[in-house]
């Protein structure tokens, strides 16, 4: 069923194969198959309910914190196994950030937000921590707007730049994939467009992972985009290829506004 | 008026109702407490009353009010000289006074026995004191007084030593009941050594002793002579006067350095004549120290149970059973947290202590009987369900979206727990605190029987080693009020005081309630979240 774009330079980053996963008896997710490639942008459409945030929480194990959720089939990062229960999930979680649909900085201030990350993780060098606040800060496009008021509370940002702080938050520990679970639902346009460009620029150093409700933004931004329904995997491949000419007719009529 | 009901005007006015009359009940309690106790320590003028029967009267005018049998007016005046007239207070109806009178120098005497004394001096029985014997006999009382406040001084510094060595006294004495205790004759030696050094103790003891008593008797010997309103002299030590002043001829100023001195008294000076006199400090300082050493308790096995609860505990039939037992818990009537604080702490674990610790000392206890250490475990048992409420409400109140975003950065869930949840929680803890302080410090009926007493000879907390006597009984103002108000043999006299108290209490719980309050807001202004 996954068809992904297999360029000859990229391997699979992650790799998901045969994934089913339990909400109690009810099954969110069925049989899904699908590769991610590094440094490329993977959007994942379709209707609200569809399993495609519970998939994405799926590969930094954070449905480990709902309690009756069963995951069978294998999701491999690296080529190792996520969904073993010897798996180091701090470490995984390191190696793959998450940025949320609301936005949701910690109530301390702009400069311990980036730092927490590598606060917890046991640095406390100050010039390594002043390096990655920039560094980061920079990467997420902010730097300029927060850079003289980095020990003001993170509390008191706007939306769209908190989002960015938790943009740069999540880059802060270097981690190799970017999940991000509708980043902009809840953002107006012109924050919107700039979380766009930030994830243009993020691919270069990460591979990203993007739900969205959003065609045009799936469109925009992805290389590949995955189109859910039901918790099946209806449909994957090029972005352009999805939006211009579909395979199956289901992705068609979500796309053209005929379902959802 | 069917618009008007509609509109919901009317319910917002009820609401608003049922504040105001809550805020006025409170109001007026605060007030009532306030405008009796701050006007105890004011001097009242002594009014001298001529009566149609000839007598006269001098006292304070207490109140005014109608004679419920015959409908004349009465006046309550406080009359003291309790020891000469046999009671403090009589009641003179209006129509029976003939003639009123301000006498300039009716002198009010505050004495360490039997009350106050109202009175004129007569003269000042100065044997071997260093005053000029033609001076006016209040000159010669007010130097009077002060050189025997000197010699008072020094005889006190004498207590003082002879409060040390009955301290090293005692302290030799539990040596060697435990010397005694292990084995008589292994330990001769070591007996016979701090026998001798007890004795010498007791020896330089006794000669202190003597010495005060010897300067005592000669204190004693200095009085005045006073003369009551009905003709009736009275001899009075002048060791016994606390305080002299003579209101109607003080200036404003002058009153106001008595009132100042009278609360200066109150605060930091011993309770006399079973309570109803002289000053609190022991009651504030125990009440105090229980409350902070409750918090103590309370307040990391409170929030500590809440974390698991809310944080670890899977939410099973089992959490909930544990959930609504402990919220039932708060509503258990406080006696019978004192009962289960005497069987468990007091007999139980106090018991133990002692029959591990000082097996040498039974049959008199040493934790095994109340004192402040239980009475505050038993109170902190009272206010942990307060602390658990508020801490797993606040933690239930962080948003998922804090937890998950610090979870994603590779934090534990004690990393999260420590860095994240508990810093947002900490208003609603401090919330939960405050609640359990002001509970704490008003509770009575349970501290009667778990180490509360009328009067405790010693502070919980004094310059002997270890310095922080976990098993001394303490005084506690609800129990002063309690115990002046209600079992004290004046209870007329001793109202003013009862209020006093009361006001104390209530400002300690202000003053405690206001530090929190303030912490508690530093901290939501760092810790509020934005809008989720």
């Amino acid at each position: 069923m996954a068809q992904t774009q297999q360029p000859t330079d990229t391997t699979p980053i992650l790799s998901v194969s045969g994934l089913n996963l339990h909400y109690g008896e009810a099954q969110a997710l069925k049989e899904i198959n699908l590769d991610m490639i590094r440094h490329q942008v993977t959007a994942f459409i379709g209707p609200s309910g569809c399993g495609k945030s519970t998939l994405l929480r799926c590969f930094n194990r954070m449905n480990d914190l709902v309690e009756s959720a069963r995951i069978t089939g294998s999701i491999r990062f690296n080529g190792a196994e996520v969904n073993e229960p010897s798996t180091d999930v701090i470490s995984l979680r390191r190696r793959i950030g998450m940025v949320f649909q609301q936005s949701n900085p910690f109530p301390k201030s702009i400069y311990e937000n980036i730092v927490y990350g590598l606060r917890i993780s046991g640095v406390n060098d100050k010039s390594t921590l002043d390096e990655a606040v920039e560094r980061s800060l920079k990467s997420a496009a902010i730097w300029n707007e927060v850079k003289d008021r980095l020990n003001d509370s993170a509390l008191g940002l706007s939306g769209g730049q908190a989002q960015r702080i938790c943009i740069a938050r999540a880059i802060a520990v270097n981690p190799e994939i970017i999940l991000m679970d509708e980043p902009c639902s809840a953002l107006d346009p012109i924050s919107t467009l700039k979380i766009e460009e930030l994830i243009e620029e993020l691919k270069d150093k990460y591979t990203i992972v993007i739900v969205t409700h959003n065609m045009q933004q799936a469109a925009r931004v992805s290389d590949v985009t995955a189109f859910f329904y039901l918790g099946e995997l209806i449909e994957a491949g090029a972005t352009r290829k999805i939006f211009t000419n579909p395979e199956k007719k289901q992705t068609e009529d979500y796309i053209t506004g005929r379902f959802g | 008026m069917k618009k008007f009901w509609k509109t919901g005007e009317p319910y917002v006015l009820a609401t608003g109702a049922a504040l105001a009359i809550v805020l006025v009940m409170t109001l007026s309690l605060v007030g009532v407490v306030v405008s009796n106790g701050l006007g105890y320590f004011w001097p009242k003028q002594l009014v001298r009353f001529e009566l149609k029967d000839g007598s006269a009267a001098l006292g304070q005018i207490m109140q005014h009010e109608k004679n419920p049998i015959s409908g004349e007016r009465r006046l309550q005046l406080k009359i003291a000289n309790r020891d000469v007239f046999g009671q403090d207070f009589r009641w003179i109806d209006e129509k029976d006074i003939t003639k009123r009178s301000l006498p300039a120098d009716a002198m009010l005497l505050e004495r360490r026995e039997h009350g106050n004394y109202f009175g004129f001096l007569k003269s000042v029985t100065a044997e071997g004191l260093d005053i000029p014997a033609a001076a006016a006999p209040l000159e010669t009382l007010e130097r009077a007084l002060k050189l025997v406040a000197e010699k008072n001084e020094a005889s006190r510094k004498i207590k003082g030593q002879m409060s040390d060595l009955n301290n090293r006294a005692e302290r030799l004495r539990l040596k060697l009941l435990k010397l005694e205790y292990n084995g008589k004759e292994q330990n001769s030696a070591a007996i016979a050594e701090l026998t001798t050094e007890r004795d010498k103790a007791m020896t330089e003891f006794n000669a202190l002793n003597e010495q005060s008593s010897a300067s005592l008797a000669e204190i004693t010997r200095i009085s005045a002579s006073f003369e009551d309103v009905s003709g009736g002299s009275k001899e009075i030590a002048l060791i016994e006067i606390v305080a002299h002043q003579r209101p109607n001829s003080m200036s404003f100023i002058a009153k106001c350095g008595a009132y100042l001195e009278r609360v200066r008294e109150l605060l930091l000076d011993d309770p006399r004549e079973s309570n109803t006199e002289g000053g609190l400090f022991p009651a504030i300082f125990g009440t105090v120290m229980m409350v902070l050493l409750m918090s103590v308790f309370s307040l990391p096995f409170g929030v500590v149970a809440a974390i698991y609860l809310r944080e670890y505990a899977r939410d099973g039939l089992l959490t909930r059973a544990v959930r609504i037992a402990v919220n039932n818990l708060a509503g258990v009537p406080s006696i019978v947290y004192g009962v289960f604080g005497l069987g468990f702490f007091v007999y139980g674990i106090g018991g133990s202590l002692d029959s591990l610790f000082f097996p040498e000392r039974l049959p008199t206890p040493t934790f095994g009987t109340g004192g402040i250490l239980w009475s505050s475990l038993t109170l902190a048992l009272l206010t942990v369900p307060v602390v658990i409420v508020a801490t797993e409400e606040s933690l239930a109140s962080i948003p998922r979206g804090i937890r998950e975003g610090s979870l994603a950065l590779g934090a534990t869930k004690f990393q999260t727990l420590t860095k994240i949840l508990l810093p947002m929680a900490t208003p609603g803890i401090m919330t939960g605190l405050i609640l359990s302080m002001a509970r704490a410090a008003g509770e009575v009926a349970p501290l009667m029987i778990v180490g509360v007493v009328k009067l405790a000879p010693t502070l919980p907390f004094d310059g002997n080693f270890p310095f922080f006597h976990m098993d001394r009984k303490f005084m506690h103002l609800g129990f002063h009020i309690y115990d002046v108000g209600f079992q004290s043999p004046n209870v007329e006299a001793a109202k003013p005081m009862v209020y006093v108290t009361t006001m104390l209490l209530l400002a300690i719980v202000i003053v405690a309630s206001s530090t929190a309050i303030y912490l508690r807001n530093r901290m939501r202004k760092r810790y509020t979240t934005s809008t989720f």
